[in-house]
């Protein structure tokens, strides 16, 4: 019991036709990243400190869809959303409607550190930022030419496309675009296909038995423009409090209605669940017909994570030695 | 068992002098959008029917915190946001940052049905707006003198802290306690549980007076400041940053469900673990029962159930 645990993920839903390059490339980014946050927390970095610069990491890399390589807009721009919690005193900071600022997730510690508020959006955050100072970009530097290729797709076959990070080929062919025209799934009663956002997330439990959780995203592909999501929701997509840190990736609808983060905590706290009773608990009956996962870290220096989707991009490490970066179940 | 409906037109430092003008038009208005809320009840309308009725009538009074009336911003604009779930489905939907949607607890909810989406936020949600054909007018017309006047003071307040030292630190505080008093009055919110035991929530607000342009508060944040499902429909209000930390609605819920607490003793742990002078909230449960609680100074509120008890107030019941 104790020590430091780290988690990071890059999203819940894995296209079971990935390249195996695709799954390479995405297993040396998350163990880069792992490596990186397990190098802080080792350097007696807070959580909160930790959380932030894994994110960062996640979010300047163009792999999974937060930062650069977000997903885009039905207008083909890219409009970002993040949100971090402290667990000690429970801090928060959240932005939403983010077009040029480089990294979201540290636009949201501002937030939480720097105005009288927790969440910011749209030209109000972007206001925000250009005060504090931070690093802005053109809108056109997150968008990559496979996520451009992605939204064309989406639209022909006019559902909302979770991204695969699949070569681009013809509708037909493309198992996304396959799997859309044979079996749509339903989303808030809606027949739209479902796959997983790539939402990347950290959680970290420190040497003091602090915890932390930071989630960044670029939404669904092909989303409405003004449609915020999961990820910047305190207790949908990130929470934090003195028990846990938890960080949730998949059907943001669903993790919304399920309140997702808090409802780890919420059950450790009030069932005097442990972290991985908690997880498996709240993945299995809360989720209802929602696909999501999400990582988890307890203050007793456990590290745990949970979905109900086909695979998660995900990282986990403790101070045991455990280490593990997988896709798959 | 049986029907029950309670609604809030804010909790915050309402100051006990408030003198009969400023007090009497609310109790009226609380009165009046209660009678709507149980007349509706009465003729069997759904509960998810009933809480946005009620919360359009509340929008539409400029004296409360929501639609006309709404705060203003840093800026002196309105942004206004709004949530409404259905407790059995748990669909919901929630809009931020509208400047001329006349009611934005009607888009909340085509948001929910309309969309396959449950949030939309500014510029975004305008143009849903649009599409979908609601009401909308020029953005003045949310804005009442009311509310310049208390914009006016709080950035008087705010510019009186940074320039003054610490001996006339007093002297600031009873001058911002003046500015703030009438001024932290936020949200609107209505919950009820139907006939056939249906529950809902809608809450809709202006935010925080002299709040940040794009400064996102508790009311549409699922869980925070609304939260409905098989046990309880809740709609919170006071600070928004406290509320959504605490998660207040939905740990009313988790309360009852995980540690079986009743539905008051639920919204009183949750109220009270909260810090002081930032929450107020009020439920129903599915048998009809209602809680309204706050631990601010006071909150306007009004409750009414089936068995023929209702009640208006503003401060504690032995201070009405």
């Amino acid at each position: 019991m104790g020590g430091w645990a780290i988690a990071v993920h890059g999203g819940a839903g894995v296209d079971p036709n990935l390249p195996t390059e695709r799954q390479e490339e995405a297993k040396r980014l998350l163990t880069h990243c792992l490596n990186l946050g397990i190098s802080a927390v080792r350097s007696n970095l807070s959580a909160i400190d930790v959380v932030e610069l894994v994110v960062r990491e996640l979010e300047t890399d163009p792999l999974f869809n937060s930062g650069r390589g977000s997903a885009l807009t039905e207008k083909g721009t890219v409009e970002m959303e993040a949100s971090i919690m402290d667990g000690p005193k429970r801090r928060c900071g959240a932005v939403s409607g983010i077009t040029t600022v480089k990294n979201p997730i540290s636009l949201a510690r501002l937030v939480m550190e720097k105005s009288p508020h927790s969440y910011l959006a749209f030209a109000g955050a972007e206001e925000f930022a250009r005060n504090q100072g931070v690093e802005l970009v053109d809108n056109d530097y997150f968008i990559t030419e496979d996520n451009v290729g992605m939204l064309k797709l989406a639209k022909e076959a006019n559902s909302i496309l979770f991204d695969y990070r699949i070569p681009i080929v013809g509708l037909e062919t493309c198992s996304a675009g396959a799997a859309a025209t044979e079996s749509p799934l339903q989303m808030n009663g809606l027949p739209i296909s479902v796959y997983t956002p790539e939402t990347v997330g950290c959680v970290v439990v420190d040497k003091e038995g602090r915890c932390a959780a930071a989630t960044s995203t670029g939404g669904l592909m092909n989303k409405m423009t003004g449609r915020i999501g999961d990820s910047p929701l305190i207790g949908a997509g990130t929470y934090a409090c003195d028990l846990c840190g938890v960080s949730c990736t998949g059907e943001g609808e669903a993790i919304i209605r399920g309140t997702l983060a808090r409802e780890v905590g919420a059950v450790m706290e009030y069932k005097g669940l442990g972290l991985q009773e908690a997880v498996d608990y709240v993945v299995k009956v809360r989720l209802d017909e929602g696909k999501a996962g999400l990582i988890a870290v307890s203050n007793n220096g456990e590290v745990a994570c949970g979905f109900n989707t086909n695979g998660m991009f995900r990282g986990i490490a403790s101070e045991n030695g455990f280490m593990e970066v997988a896709i798959w179940e | 068992m049986g029907w029950a409906i309670a609604i809030h037109g804010g909790a915050g430092d309402i100051p006990l002098s408030l003198p009969p003008d400023r007090r009497l038009p609310r109790e009226d208005a609380l009165r009046h959008c209660l009678n709507i809320g149980v007349n509706a009840l009465k003729s069997q309308q759904h509960a998810l029917d009933v809480v946005e009725l009620v919360v359009r009538e509340l929008e539409n009074h400029p004296n409360f915190n929501a639609g006309r009336g709404s705060v203003l911003t840093n800026s002196g604009t309105v942004e206004m946001e709004a949530c409404i779930m259905d407790g059995n489905t748990k669909r919901c939907g929630a809009v931020s940052g509208l400047t001329t949607v006349v009611n934005p607890i009607s888009l909340a909810r085509l948001v929910m049905e309309k969309t396959p989406h449950i949030y939309l936020a500014f510029d975004g949600a305008e143009a849903f707006a649009r599409e979908q054909g609601v009401d909308t007018v020029d953005s003045s017309h949310f804005i009442t003198p009311e509310n310049t006047e208390r914009l006016k003071q709080a950035k008087e307040a705010n510019r009186v802290q940074i320039d003054y030292t610490q001996p006339i630190q007093k002297e600031v505080k009873i001058e911002t306690h003046a500015a703030d008093c009438d001024s932290q009055i936020g949200t609107v919110g209505c919950v009820a549980v139907d006939n056939h035991g249906n529950l809902a929530t809608a809450t809709s607000t202006g935010g925080l007076v002299n709040k940040m342009v794009g400064r996102i508060g508790d009311t549409p944040v699922i869980g925070a400041g609304t939260y409905a499902n098989h046990l309880c429909a809740v709609s919170a209000t006071g600070k928004g940053e406290a509320i959504i930390r605490c998660t207040v609605a939905r740990d009313v819920a988790a309360l009852m469900e995980f540690k079986g607490l009743s539905l008051e003793e639920a919204a009183a742990s949750v109220v009270e673990s909260a810090l002081i002078g930032t929450v107020g909230l009020v439920a129903v449960s599915p048998s009809g029962e209602v809680t309204m609680l706050f631990n601010t100074t006071g909150m306007f509120r009004a409750c009414a159930t089936e068995d023929g008890y209702s009640e208006i107030g503003i401060w504690s019941s032995r201070q009405n």
